[in-house]
């Protein structure tokens, strides 16, 4: 296919994509149910990105997400309480001074600096999510990929433990959690935030950098061996994947308005991890379509699973509350077991790969006609 | 602190320490073998507990713990068949994710079965019998659970030294191939392997849930994860080792809990593995590994 052909196909895409999204927009009372499934979808393709970055491009099994997702969340949510609700979220146990401090600081800062305010929360909370990530590496990231799994696992763990304890209160709210964070003014910003967080990750995936991470992928010693710094691509690999794990937490945030300890568990990991698989391990349009697959059937189409079904008089058996999360996990497990590249394997989305297929169905299809006929 | 409340709450920790101890054996011997951190044993120990809740509703006690014994077995057989085993020759990031998709599914079936609500454990009444020795009271399960505990892992080691089987274990842990090369049914020897930490987990489950009271579907995954830093600081792979880092952990967050700092015993323990794996990666009682290219 022609390059030009590619680039008018892919600009037809973008634009049905954002008339499709102003349209959920403006009808927003009426399809209210996929205008929600269809944020959390966008948000969840960040992490999962960001954890294919890390777990599938990297070869680092990383499973601490929740954890650095968590740290993201309270730091927008930090940035984005109002200053006038600030005393009312924190009713029960007061606000630490060095947040009313900075609170105060931002309200001085000029006014386009305060509408930038979600944009510098999200990035904040990325950033010190990073800083996290590039101290916690320095000792986790020479472990090998079960005791680099387990280690990280325990570093979430660590990190709800430290956000939900007593001595935090005045910062996190303790158990009680944060509410009343500034939400997102519209669906395209959401999308659009995304899509450039998944746009950096395309970039470093396709860059020198890149190429260094897959070498480290498939075969450790002999990157090293190339002249591949071994520590300093895994960390930065490892670094930036929290980056965007903590934008996407701290996206979570202000799309649920308010937060507490409990969502971030590893329950939330295994989610994550249940995306990528599903989409394919090493692929990042698979970790995106996946993504708003399983959101999309989990909390809209498959709901069903969940409430007693009737056909006449007839209660059909086993649907009630929790059977859509065994009905996920079986899908889970056959995948890992019997399809284990997922939708997409290590491939990507491309019109190549697209017009190919077609052509394939159209030629099967054409061919059984004529066989009938003849 | 007064010497009785010390004394007190050393034997709480060690009698906590039993438990993760039968645990941490279940993590270091499918680990040993199959060079697999089993993600779904801790999930396991949970439904063990279920079992005991639901076999305790109809049965008196000396039938229904041998019947939980076995359920718990079959469980853990039938997941090492099911999930594990198709996966022999997969790279080790899926069978990774096999074991952590069944502890997802293990949790969610839980919930689905039993609701998320914590049930309440039966009472055996012959374990909650109060004793008292001076100051201190506690109850027989307390004294129990370390004496139980260090008789099984003599048991489990004359078996693995003296019998045909474990001997076929340890070989099977030392080379995989080569051992089946040598005629050993490793099928067989995995299965065993699975029966006998599933075996030890149930026992664990009685005992610690005996003193905990209530199971919920996530009452597994913490008590897991912890056991199996257990396992690493003994030296994964090496059942003495198991036992001693259970009752370390065990002792240590009892420790941190009765001087006030509950919240960070979970942390404690991570930091912990950290720090083993920091400096001693082989743990207190592991062998040198050689990493070969």
């Amino acid at each position: 296919m022609k390059t030009s052909k590619k680039v008018i196909y892919s600009l037809i895409l973008a634009v049905i994509t954002l008339a499709f999204l102003f349209f959920l927009e403006s009808n927003k009372a009426k399809y209210g149910m996929a205008y929600t499934v269809l944020t959390k979808g966008i948000i969840l393709a960040v992490v999962a990105v960001s954890m294919n970055l890390v777990t599938g491009f990297t070869g680092l099994f990383s499973l601490g997400q929740a954890g650095f997702m968590a740290i993201g969340a309270y730091v927008t949510a930090i940035f984005l309480i109002p200053m006038n609700s600030i005393e009312e979220v924190y009713y029960m146990s007061g606000v630490s001074p060095s947040i009313l401090a900075l609170k105060s600081w931002l309200e001085t800062t000029p006014s386009w600096f305060q509408a930038m305010l979600p944009y510098i929360a999200l990035i904040a909370g990325g950033l010190v999510a990073a800083l996290f990530a590039a101290l916690i590496g320095i000792p986790v990231l020479r472990l090998k990929s079960d005791y680099l799994a387990i280690a990280t696992l325990g570093f979430s763990e660590i990190i709800r433990a430290i956000i939900s304890s007593p001595q935090m209160d005045t910062i996190t709210n303790g158990s009680y959690g944060l509410k009343k964070i500034q939400g997102f003014s519209s669906l395209i910003q959401v999308f659009l935030i995304a899509a450039v967080c998944i746009a950096f990750m395309i970039l470093l995936i396709r860059s020198t950098y890149g190429r260094a991470f897959k070498a480290i992928r498939e075969d450790e010693i002999a990157a090293e061996a190339m002249g591949i710094n071994l520590f300093k691509h895994k960390s930065m690999s490892f670094i930036i994947g929290s980056f965007f794990a903590a934008v996407s937490g701290g996206m979570l945030a202000m799309f649920m308005r308010s937060i507490d300890a409990k969502t971030f568990t590893v329950s939330l990991t295994y989610d994550i991890l249940l995306i990528v698989v599903i989409g394919g391990i090493g692929s990042v349009t698979g970790s995106i379509l996946s993504s708003i697959l399983v959101t999309v059937c989990k909390e809209w189409w498959l709901r069903f699973f969940d409430n007693p079904l009737y056909i006449g008089n007839f209660q059909v058996p086993l649907f009630r509350t929790g059977f859509r999360m065994v009905i996920f996990s079986v899908v889970l497990l056959l995948v890992v077991l019997f399809y284990q590249r997922g939708l997409m394997g290590r491939n990507e989305f491309s019109w190549d790969r697209l017009a190919k297929s077609i052509n394939k169905l159209r030629s099967k299809s054409s061919s059984k006609g004529g066989s009938k006929i003849a | 602190m007064s010497l009785s409340t010390i004394f007190q709450h050393l034997l709480t920790g060690i009698s906590l320490g039993g438990a993760y101890a039968l645990i941490a054996i279940g993590y270091t011997m499918v680990y040993g073998i199959l060079r697999l951190i089993n993600f779904a044993h801790g999930d396991i120990f949970m439904m063990a507990g279920y079992f005991m809740i639901f076999a305790m509703v109809s049965l008196p006690w000396p039938i229904a713990i041998p019947l939980v014994c076995i359920l718990t077995i079959v469980l853990g057989v039938l997941i090492e068949r099911v999930a594990y085993k198709p996966l022999r020759s997969a790279p080790r990031m899926s069978i990774m994710i096999s074991a952590i998709a069944i502890s997802y599914l293990l949790q969610n079936l839980a919930t689905y079965l039993f609701t998320a609500l914590p049930r309440a454990f039966p009472e055996i009444p012959f374990l909650k019998k109060i004793f008292q020795i001076g100051n201190v009271s506690s109850s027989l399960v307390t004294f129990i659970t370390p004496v139980l505990t260090i008789i099984l892992v003599l048991g489990l080691m004359f078996l693995i030294n003296n019998t045909k089987i474990g001997m076929a274990m340890r070989a099977v842990s030392k080379d995989f191939e080569t051992a089946q090369l040598m005629g050993i049914k490793i099928n067989n020897v995995i299965s065993a392997t699975f029966a006998i930490g599933s075996f030890l987990a149930a026992v664990g489950a009685i005992l610690y849930f005996t003193d905990r009271m209530s199971v919920t579907p996530f009452s597994g995954m913490l008590p897991g994860l912890k056991c199996f830093v257990a396992a690493v600081l003994g030296g994964i792979g090496s059942i003495p080792g198991a036992m001693v880092g259970g009752f370390v952990i065990g002792l240590c967050e009892t420790i941190l809990v009765a001087m006030g700092y509950s919240t960070f015993s979970d942390a404690f323990t991570f930091t912990l593995l950290i720090i083993i794996l920091l400096f001693r990666p082989t743990g207190l009682f592991g062998e040198k590994i050689i990493d070969k290219v």
